[in-house]
């Protein structure tokens, strides 16, 4: 016991707690950054370093105050939702400095066709064409605009943009079919294909001028009764009018 | 117990003493807390507590021309080879029997060369990938020394200087979001472009996007793009199941997605 009431044994253990406690928070001081746990468990000053990265990409709106006669072009066309950048690359540099930095414009084949190249994946609709047979060797600026890209003609086929629905029905029973036999196109379809729709048979009798068993098509077609067979449903909402099922 | 130099301590004055140091400590730290609000707001600056960021796209409207894969590439400096991708498109194809095909060649950049037997696909379409922000992050509960974490304006980001390379959140996330950077030796992942919404730009991918089939905003703000997204369309988001709470919403995603 010494003047402090304090057993002996105790003193040397509470010198060297003191000294690990100092140990500790001086390391914490050193080696915790200083804005370590503001808003959470990271480095609040963290947040401020990412957001200051570059910006490569200038937007859109950018574009629009000196390009505005083809911002205005653009606004009327097809191509109104896509980003000028979407196809002339960053051009944050070229905001900066108009003149030292020029954006790319691509003006052969290879570019166009990576949206509007035929891919079964793509959803029907989307206008596609097939690039190795699409006028080979022809730049697509040659006959189309790309700020304003309407058809040169309204498309002979259906299968310029219902490409998946044509590969499909070209190998089926239906091949000889043409499309209008079942669908009523309005010409208007052709010019605005989202605006003016196509017709998907609204009755049974479409489907019964051949399958009917009282029509008078060739006699290898299959038949049904249509007054009974399928009850209330429109003959498409069983069967796949564009490859339709045989012997199954 | 009564002490020799001291007043006795009774119960009444123990837990008066206990509640007027709770009390004083609370009223400090509510003062601090709201003084600290009240400067954000009078500078005008980006309040990140305002927002919370979340991300729709929309399936059907995808035409797999991977121009946001390489517009992320571009703006965030992005390796091009080896191939890691901060977003990348996959092309889901179902075959009428067996296992669906996923792929993903150059993260859809350079487009996508047919590979399957056309006539034996049942339905076949993209979707587009990228870090989902969960609400309740996988990653940033493993990293073991706070380099990763939800900021407050709920965008999942890396600390490139404090990441120690450990590879655990890489590990972590169930979409395989994050890859380790070649040359900085650390976790790196998609930040919804936070240099970009921060100052009021939609992220790179968003703004290249010809179709409009990826749509950012803002989760509880009326006049988000997203609201409109969220509105009109049935959502999903990638394994619900985990509970990760993604803030990446799907439209039009098939069963097969995952």
């Amino acid at each position: 016991m010494n003047k402090l009431g304090i057993p002996g044994q105790i003193v040397p253990l509470a010198i060297i707690g003191v000294v690990v406690i100092a140990a500790f928070i001086a390391a914490r001081m050193l080696f915790v950054p200083d804005t370590f746990g503001e808003y959470g468990h990271y480095r609040a000053s963290a947040v401020e370093e990412i957001a200051s990265q570059e910006i490569v990409y200038a937007g859109h709106e950018a574009c629009n105050d000196c390009h505005d006669d083809i911002f205005e072009t653009k606004q009327e066309s097809k191509h109104r939702d896509v980003s000028c950048e979407a196809c002339h690359g960053p051009a944050a540099d070229h905001i900066e400095a108009p003149d030292e930095f020029t954006p790319t414009a691509p003006r052969g084949r290879g570019y166009c066709p990576l949206c509007h190249g035929y891919n079964p994946s793509r959803p029907s609709g989307f206008p596609q064409i097939l690039p190795k047979t699409h006028n080979p060797g022809k730049a697509c600026m040659t006959c189309h605009d790309p700020h304003s890209p309407v058809l040169p003609h309204a498309p002979e086929d259906c299968s310029a943009c219902h490409r998946d629905i044509a590969n499909v029905k070209q190998v089926s029973h239906h091949a000889t079919l043409s499309c209008r036999t079942c669908h009523d196109v309005p010409d208007e379809h052709l010019i605005q294909p989202k605006f003016v729709r196509a017709e998907k048979p609204a009755n049974r009798e479409r489907c019964g001028q051949c399958h009917d068993r009282d029509s008078d098509s060739p006699r290898e077609i299959p038949r049904i009764n249509i007054e009974t067979h399928g009850e209330r449903n429109l003959c498409w909402e069983c069967h796949y009018p564009h490859y339709p099922e045989v012997g199954k | 117990m009564i002490d020799n130099n001291n007043k006795p301590v009774n119960r009444r004055g123990f837990l008066g003493s206990c509640s007027r140091f709770i009390a004083a400590g609370l009223g400090a730290i509510s003062v601090f807390k709201f003084g600290g609000s009240l400067w954000g707001q009078e500078n005008g600056q980006y309040n990140p507590a305002e927002h919370n960021y979340a991300m729709g796209i929309d399936v059907h409207k995808c035409i797999g021309c991977g121009r946001c894969a390489d517009a992320c590439k571009r703006e965030n400096d992005v390796t091009r080879e080896p191939y890691y991708f901060r977003t990348w498109v996959e092309r889901y194809v179902i075959p009428s029997e067996g296992e669906t095909v996923v792929d993903s060649p150059n993260g859809g950049i350079d487009g996508f060369p047919e590979t399957v037997d056309k006539n034996d696909v049942l339905r076949t379409f993209f979707v587009p990938k990228l870090c989902n922000h969960c609400s309740n992050p996988p990653c940033v509960q493993v990293c073991p020394v706070g380099a990763t974490f939800a900021s407050r304006d709920g965008v999942v980001l890396v600390d490139e200087k404090y990441c120690v390379g450990c590879r655990y959140c890489i590990q972590a996330c169930p979409y395989g979001a994050r890859y380790f950077h070649p040359e900085s030796k650390t976790a790196d992942k998609c930040t919804f472009c936070y240099h970009r919404i921060t100052k009021g730009l939609p992220p790179a991918c968003v703004e290249v996007c010809p179709t409009h089939a990826r749509v950012f905003g803002e989760i509880g703000q009326l006049s988000s793009p997203l609201r409109r997204f969220v509105r009109f369309n049935d959502l999903t988001v990638l394994k619900p199941w985990l509970n990760t709470k993604p803030k990446v919403y799907y439209a039009g995603a098939d069963g097969e997605v995952r």
